[in-house]
């Protein structure tokens, strides 16, 4: 069994992470719910957790499980998005609930990738923060999902 | 945004504890003697740590030993900080506390429940009390049933003293033990 620190600690450390990534990803107005869900699962699966290592990147991939549960349930709903970068290409019209539920169904870390670059709006550097990463290896899983994204949405 | 987290962090500890997830609640507290460190379960209070000890380790060694669903919630701690203060200010003399016993179990958890029950004021040596639980010899671990206590002051452990009348060792230093000694008798 991994010696797991007190949950304090992970909310100390990562909370506000955890809520710039969310604001990014679902906007302020979202943000609140989705902070309150993904803390309430992560506590409820905490004591089970095997891995201690990385539990900012296991914070942050929850956080994305319920960003893109939020975009679910709103459907086409246009998605607020907190700061726009030139280089963001995060357009959610199109077919957006059909969008999200590809990326919900990509492998655990390309879906991160994907969620944190194009909802969050993170560069590399801090993708590969949130998952525990080397940003080569973040560039890849985020290039995988893209083109796996795009061969679905074609 | 800070003061928006802590919103959001204040709404999270309620959830937690509405939806059972919160199985040790901890907070600080004030005291003549420095911070104390207090922790408890749903059940009671579970842990109380003198200024002596290490707050980091003490918080890790209730993560492993009873659940890592540890948060920093005073809410939770509100009767237990009320009733320590007017011990303190010599308004009150026995603890009004649901207590979780899981810490202490065999001789350690029969000696400590004798250690509860000796009143304010009054002293009792290491050996009444390995008597008083059930073996007369094990004065050695009548010791450490008091200086390894989880919950000291609330268990009163400083009320166990030496037979020849020193007042003997103190998990928060022999000072501390005088000092808390003095105030009762003064109060009581």
């Amino acid at each position: 069994m991994a010696e797991l620190p007190p949950f304090q600690k992970l909310i100390d450390e990562h909370a506000a992470l955890v809520m710039a990534v969310l604001r990014g990803a679902v906007g302020r107005d979202g943000a609140e719910d989705a902070f309150q869900e993904t803390f309430l699962a992560a506590l409820r699966a905490y004591p089970s957790l095997r891995d201690a290592g990385n539990l900012r990147g296991w914070l942050v991939t929850i956080a994305h499980r319920k960003a893109i549960d939020h975009h679910r349930a709103r459907g086409r709903a246009p998605v607020p998005v907190s700061s726009v970068r030139e280089e963001a290409v995060f357009d959610p019209d199109p077919a957006d609930g059909e969008l999200w539920r590809s990326v919900a169904a990509l492998p655990p870390k390309q879906r991160a990738a994907v969620t944190l670059r194009f909802a969050s709006d993170l560069p590399h550097e801090e993708i590969a923060a949130a998952l525990g990463c080397s940003p080569e290896a973040a560039r890849r899983s985020l290039h995988e999902g893209l083109k796996r994204l795009r061969k679905e949405m074609a | 945004m800070t003061a928006t987290v802590d919103k959001s962090l204040e709404r999270l500890r309620e959830r937690a504890a509405a939806e059972g997830l919160l199985d040790v609640a901890y907070a600080t507290a004030d005291s003549p003697f420095g911070t104390l460190l207090l922790a408890r379960t749903p059940q009671g209070l579970v842990r109380l740590a003198l200024p002596s000890e290490d707050v980091e380790a003490t918080l890790a060694d209730l993560a492993s030993r009873i659940s890592p669903r540890l948060l920093e919630a005073p809410a939770q701690l509100d009767e237990e900080r009320r009733e320590l203060e007017d011990y303190f200010e010599g308004r009150r003399q026995e603890f009004d506390l649901p207590i979780d016993w899981q810490l202490s179990n065999g001789f350690l958890l029969r000696a400590r429940r004798g250690i509860a029950a000796i009143p304010y004021g009054e002293t009792r040596t290491y050996t009444d009390l390995a008597r008083q639980a059930g073996n007369e010899r094990a004065v050695r671990a009548a010791g450490s049933a008091c200086s390894r206590n989880p919950i000291p002051l609330v268990v009163p452990c400083h009320r166990v003293v030496r037979s020849d009348g020193t007042p003997g060792l103190y998990a928060g230093g022999v000072e501390m033990k005088k000092r808390l000694l003095a105030m009762e008798r003064q109060s009581g």
